[in-house]
């Protein structure tokens, strides 16, 4: 039953609420890193790794301390700096612990700061009621990996038709963002086929 | 003289939306209509002069390596205080533009001006940077809303555009977004090279 709930989160922040496509988060890295398909799949698993860890420290963080001291109007402070510092941290870890890992996703982690999409799932973590719902944490936890699965998948099919683009005959005055932005158009239009769905 | 060319540099040569192509996540996703832009903007304005203005005034005192966290921590006290406000004064726009508030926190134009323009300028011209570059957002929001609000829910500033019209509802869903963008950067484009010639 549980397993259930669980599975929704996560297909629905992949494909139905995809948050580059349909929420229009995210959208810095998604135009910047997504010219070559293995930086883009670096960036895309160091926002995984940064979106499950940021929900699962902003959960607590919000519960345990915003809610009982009365501070909740800080949280966008408390996030940003919370995700900074994580950001950081992780950082510093993997240059330790995997010199290789960070070779791969080292140019990206300090990216990830400014990437709304991060602040944008911890956001909807508490708005969408996860702090008083059973399992809430691991809701929270699931919906961030979720929603970093389905920025990875955004940032890969991009990066997959701009190597492509690169060979295309193009009006000089569409090149750069302009085609970008009617290729992110028509993938949009795509996952829009998912809204509608439910379980 | 030189505050005027401030000015105009945000609205048009150096528009932070259009021509340099950062800050896209708000630009898209609040301009299903011309009042959600609108309130946008103001916000984003209001905390680009406030965060411009106060960083130039303590540039000489922020050690360098820890400036990228100060600055976060100014813009996002004042996010907040548009967020609190908004919500006590004008809670249908907070409604309506949801996450958008907080994430003003993450929006690179205001980080970038800290860290382009305000770190290395006096308070005054900060100032007006700011005031130019929000006039820049307003310009960009305006004009996508005013193509997504006529086209995806055939209204204009809340009144109907065409008696009879059916809307073509993908206009304010995200396609459309990303479609009008692309189509208004083509424009762009098309004006700059004739003007080259």
């Amino acid at each position: 039953m549980e397993l259930k709930i669980f599975l929704t989160i996560l297909f629905a922040t992949i494909f139905i609420n995809n948050y580059v496509l349909s929420q229009i988060l995210g959208l810095c890295p998604f135009l910047g890193v997504s010219k070559k398909l293995d930086s883009a799949l670096g960036m895309g698993l160091a926002v995984i790794f940064v979106m499950g860890m940021a929900s699962f420290f902003t959960f607590f963080i919000y519960k345990y301390v915003l809610i009982p001291y009365g501070i909740t109007y800080l949280r966008t402070l408390a996030f940003i700096l919370i995700i900074a510092g994580l950001v950081q941290l992780v950082e510093m870890i993997i240059e330790k612990v995997s010199p290789s890992l960070y070779q791969a996703l080292g140019i990206f982690l300090p990216l990830i700061t400014t990437n709304c999409a991060i602040l944008g799932v911890t956001v909807l973590n508490i708005d969408s009621g996860f702090i008083t719902a059973d399992y809430g944490l691991l809701k929270s936890v699931v919906q961030g990996i979720g929603g970093g699965i389905g920025f990875t998948l955004a940032l890969l099919l991009m990066a997959g038709i701009r190597e492509r683009l690169e060979l295309a005959d193009i009006p000089e005055n569409l090149k750069g963002l302009p085609i970008t932005f009617i290729v992110a158009g028509l993938l949009a239009i795509a996952f829009l086929g998912f809204s509608g769905m439910s379980f | 003289m030189k505050y005027w060319q401030l000015i105009t540099d945000g609205i048009w040569h150096r528009n932070p939306t259009l021509v340099i192509g950062i800050g896209m996540c708000p630009t898209l996703a609040v301009t299903t209509s011309i009042s959600n832009a609108l309130w946008m903007t103001l916000a984003a304005t209001f905390v680009l002069v406030c965060s411009n203005a106060l960083v130039s005034a303590v540039k000489n005192i922020v050690p360098d390596h820890i400036r990228i966290p100060i600055f976060i921590t100014i813009i996002a006290s004042f996010v907040i205080i548009v967020e609190l406000t908004l919500k006590a004064f004008q809670p249908e726009v907070d409604k309506a533009l949801g996450i958008f508030i907080p994430l003003i926190v993450v929006n690179c134009i205001i980080l970038g001006r800290a860290e382009e323009f305000a770190q290395k300028n006096d308070v005054i011209s900060s100032v007006f940077d700011g005031i130019g570059m929000g006039m820049g957002i307003g310009f960009a929001l305006g004009l996508l809303a005013f193509f997504r609000e006529i086209l995806g829910a055939n209204k204009l500033m809340g009144y109907t555009f065409i008696p009879g019209m059916e809307p073509s509802l993908v206009m304010i869903m995200a396609p459309g977004a990303f479609f009008t963008l692309a189509f208004i950067l083509w424009g762009m484009n098309v004006i700059k090279s004739k003007s080259k010639k």
